[in-house]
């Protein structure tokens, strides 16, 4: 341990950091891929809303039709959202707290 | 009387120093939103404004580090603060003029330690505070953040290789405007707070506050307003440079790149850490550029950007040196007002000068032609 690196820190940093930075928006992606399953029914483009041609609804849809995606992509998302809040939380505690 | 005039003069310059730095740091929020169009440039500067002014209220553990870790209080009087303010704020304006996103923090570290020597010597500086808290960090942090959205992004594309690309791109522009609001919320927590450090700082060199205070209340409400209404003002030439300049990118990579940006400074935030912003951000747009297969990384452009980086903490220095020099040989209130009188003649003449290649929320994503503010007329090569 040298006083002019904080190793303790800094290694805290690159973990979290990786597991935060990396880690998070990877699951956001799992639960992208999840959502976008494709379920038994074939999709119509009305349930994609707003406007545009059917092709191009068709293409750009997030919702697959999937209800095991859907709660799997449900859980993905409340994951990041969860750590992002504890984030938030951790950082006015700490600069309150003290 | 004197003095509080002086004092009232040292606020408002520390607070003109938030302003630039909120807009020269825009960018490093929301320039790959406004790249990849999930924002609208505009509603992209509205939010990451109004987040800033969240986050700096939230935080406060930097402010105590600038205070106190980098130079010796005592010897720190009203026109050092001044003076390092004054490097800090020439700095801020010439890099954005070049469309740099140099680090706001280096700027007016550099400044008031410049100050601080020509007033007092190289004694009262804590070299190794400077070193450990600053100086470190700053070479550390741009090589993990592009670790990091480099990892990310490659996980990403790997995860949602198999989704077509009008799914990819809108589920990903979702996910980075809200990446790229935490962005702005930590940047509120991280840059508001050095201001309010030096105006704290100031206030305890003139005796208004005692030894070792925490910033008062108008001090956080006042920076907090400053730095947003900056950010909301729009440093478009720097956004332009970070988003259109380093890498082509697209939304799942403006979600890489912003969540590791964000993740590494609220970290260090964490830590106690006066972290620049803008150096985790950058490295983070090249990290996600390193992680796609086939991204073109404009390392030249990066080289010119880290070059800017190497001479922040000296040029800001230099300046807040000479500032301090000139208002010690006038003395009081006179130097105080020559050296402001010379700043503001420094950031007109800059405007002026940034008018004629104007860059603004209309052409921000030109394609990137190899200058700052894109080419009106059709390129005469």
């Amino acid at each position: 341990m040298n006083d002019w690196v904080n190793w303790h820190a800094l290694w805290q940093i690159v973990v979290l950091g990786l597991v935060c930075g990396a880690g998070l928006p990877a699951l956001f992606a799992v639960g992208l891929v999840a959502l976008n399953l494709s379920g038994n029914r074939v999709q119509t483009a009305g349930a994609g809303g707003g406007g545009g041609g059917a092709t191009e609804s068709d293409d750009s849809r997030v919702y697959g039709g999937n209800p095991v995606g859907l709660v799997a992509a449900c859980l993905c998302f409340a994951i990041v959202l969860g750590a992002i809040g504890y984030g938030i939380y951790l950082i006015v505690a700490s600069s309150h707290g003290s | 009387m004197t003095k509080d005039v002086i004092i009232v003069l040292v606020v408002i310059t520390a607070l003109g120093f938030d302003f630039t730095n909120g807009f020269h740091d825009t960018g490093n929020a929301m320039a790959t939103s406004i790249a990849t169009g999930a924002l609208p440039p505009r509603v992209a500067v509205a939010i990451s404004g109004v987040l800033n002014l969240v986050g700096a209220f939230l935080s406060l553990a930097v402010a105590a580090t600038i205070a106190n870790g980098l130079v010796q209080t005592a010897d720190v009087t009203v026109t050092v603060v001044f003076a390092g303010l004054v490097g800090g704020i020439i700095w801020n304006l010439g890099t954005w003029l070049f469309g740099i996103p140099s680090s706001s923090s280096h700027a007016l570290i550099g400044g008031v330690i410049g100050a601080t020597i020509a007033a007092a010597g190289g004694d009262a500086i804590k070299w190794k505070g400077l070193f450990s808290k600053v100086i470190i960090p700053a070479g550390l942090s741009p090589i993990i953040a592009l670790g990091v959205a480099a990892i990310g992004t490659w996980l990403i594309f790997r995860i949602s290789r198999n989704l077509s690309e009008g799914t990819r791109t809108h589920g990903f522009r979702i996910g980075q405007i809200g990446s790229a609001s935490m962005v702005s919320l930590a940047h509120g927590t991280n840059d508001a707070q050095k201001t309010m450090g030096v105006i704290t700082l100031a206030l305890i060199a003139n005796g208004s506050l005692p030894s070792g205070s925490q910033a008062p209340f108008w001090v956080i409400l006042s920076c907090a307003l400053a730095i947003s209404i900056g950010t909301y003002t729009g440093g478009w030439r720097v956004i332009r440079t970070l988003g259109k300049g380093l890498v082509e990118i697209d939304p799942p990579q403006g979600m890489g790149a912003e969540s590791a940006s964000a993740a590494i400074i609220l970290l260090s935030s964490h830590f106690g850490y006066s972290l620049s912003t803008t150096h985790v951000a950058t490295g983070s747009i090249l990290g996600v550029g390193v992680g796609k297969k086939g991204a073109d990384v404009r390392w030249n452009v990066a080289g010119r950007m880290a070059t800017a980086w190497l001479f922040t903490l000296p040029c800001a220095a230099l300046v807040g040196a000479g500032c301090e020099a000139l208002a010690k040989a006038i003395h009081g209130l006179p130097g105080v007002l020559v050296a402001l009188a010379i700043l503001i003649a420094i950031a007109t003449l800059v405007f002026i000068r940034a008018r004629k290649n104007r860059v603004g929320h209309d052409n921000v994503n030109e394609e990137w032609s190899g200058s700052v503010a894109p080419e009106r007329e059709p390129a005469t090569v």
